[in-house]
């Protein structure tokens, strides 16, 4: 099944330019493990602020790229870093599978 | 959507480089020149010290956030000109609506669409554009300043009292010169005299209000006051005697016709502000100073001074501008007798 919503995908394919897609794609899949990795120091640290930073970014680059669960995943932790809530509980081993299902079909698609 | 001509220069300030070159990429691709920075602090930096047409700016960002560039932005008189258009999140729109209150051109949801990138982008730069054109419009007939505020604040009709100095200036016996020459040579002579008395107005503060045949009115300490506008408009009328009188001897090296002007000034309150309509309007003031001073620009014929002034814009000037009492003077329209001055 499809993570990546195609419509979304293939209007950022054809303004961007097939050439310039596979670029954009592996800087998005090279940015999003710091992120990640951002993410698990933050709530080691206790640091809500520096989670939700990471969180905000990974919600805004899955956007771009249409990967829907991704971005609503990211938003919701986003959002629990804003209201100073990291009690995240299993929400952010969801999102990062859900990063390694689009990681996967993004690399197929570039 | 008629493309722009020219290349604009265009800044991209986002901490994510997914969303840098996705901007970058589609501006290019528009024909703009594209310049990014990674985060509020080096985006000011770069559209301080560059000349950028635009910038695409982000609010969430380290360092610097998008509401703090946006505020440096528009406390700097030269950059505030320049559009900035807010790129967000969509669950961000709080923080839009408040940038575009602060004075944001625009703002863009992220993930950004192209076509709509590409719409904002060209509004945007053909509004800088429209406004560019009037910005040199206005600085003919204003300072600077003057000519920023009025774009800032816009104008609304409707006047407002203000304490300033008001100028007149005429051309004596304009006419007998006009009979005697070309219809095209009389404009021309208007002209060249025009804009060196704008150049003597401006650079002492003052404004152009208006023109009707060869004379024109400036006021000083209005729209915006500032408490030397009896000495400014003094010197201003100095310096366009000093003007005249290069030109005149000009005009003798060329055979031409020498011209005489008279100058009257007169300080106190009078109410300013915009008359016209919406679409057409212009900045002046009126009042009974205003009819003074234009009394007292038309006695300069009979006293044979070409500079005349009040006694209260006499009482503002510093001791190295000399005058001579001429007396009291009973104008028309007027009860009493008003006390004259000429600048010697």
């Amino acid at each position: 099944m499809s993570v990546i919503d195609l419509k979304i995908f293939n209007n950022l394919r054809d303004a961007m330019g097939a050439d310039f897609i596979g670029e954009l794609i592996d800087t998005f899949l090279e940015d999003a493990p710091n992120q990640i990795a951002q993410m698990t120091h933050a709530l080691a640290e206790k640091d809500a602020e520096s989670f939700r930073r990471a969180a905000h970014t990974i919600k805004s680059n899955a956007a771009t790229f249409g990967a829907a669960e991704l971005s609503a995943l990211a938003r919701e932790l986003e959002m629990m870093g804003r209201d100073k809530n990291l009690e995240v509980g299993s929400r952010f081993e969801v999102m990062k599978e859900a990063f390694e299902k689009a990681r996967r079909q993004l690399s197929e698609l570039r | 959507m008629i493309p722009s001509l020219e290349p604009a220069r265009l800044l991209v300030v986002d901490d994510n480089s997914v969303n840098r070159m996705v901007l970058s990429r589609s501006l290019e691709q528009e024909g703009h020149l594209v310049e990014t920075a990674e985060n509020g602090q080096e985006g000011l930096e770069k559209f301080r010290t560059g000349t950028f047409d635009l910038m695409l700016l982000d609010i969430e960002m380290p360092i610097m956030n998008g509401f703090e560039v946006l505020e440096s932005c528009l406390n700097d008189v030269d950059l505030r000109q320049i559009p900035i258009i807010m790129t967000s999140a969509m669950d961000e729109l709080d923080a839009v609506v408040k940038c575009v209150e602060l004075g944001a051109e625009d703002y863009l949801t992220k993930p950004i669409n192209p076509i709509l990138l590409r719409a904002r982008v060209n509004a945007s730069l053909e509004k800088k554009r429209l406004r560019d054109e009037q910005r040199k419009l206005f600085r003919t007939f204003a300072t600077k300043e003057v000519a920023e505020e009025l774009l800032r604040t816009g104008f609304s009709l409707g006047g407002k009292q203000v304490i300033a100095s008001v100028l007149f200036a005429d051309i004596r016996s304009f006419t007998t010169i006009a009979e005697n020459q070309e219809p095209a040579e009389s404009i021309d002579l208007l002209n060249q005299y025009f804009s060196l008395m704008f150049d003597a107005i401006t650079n002492n503060g003052g404004t152009l209000n208006q023109l009707v045949g060869d004379g024109l009115m400036a006021v000083f300490g209005a729209p915006m006051f500032f408490d030397s506008h009896r000495e400014k408009a003094v010197r201003a009328a100095r310096e366009m005697l000093e003007q005249l009188k290069v030109f005149n001897q000009n005009q003798t090296a060329q055979g031409k016709a020498q011209i005489r002007i008279g100058i009257g000034i007169a300080s106190g309150t009078m109410v300013a502000g915009y008359t016209g309509t919406q679409s057409r309007a212009i900045y002046t003031c009126i009042g009974d100073t205003v009819n003074l001073a234009s009394r007292i620009e038309e006695y300069t014929k009979a006293a044979l001074h070409p500079l005349l002034i009040d006694h209260y814009t006499r009482l503002g000037l510093p001791d190295d501008i000399k005058v001579e009492d001429l007396g009291k003077i009973v104008f028309k329209g007027k009860n009493q007798a008003i006390n004259v001055f000429a600048v010697i």
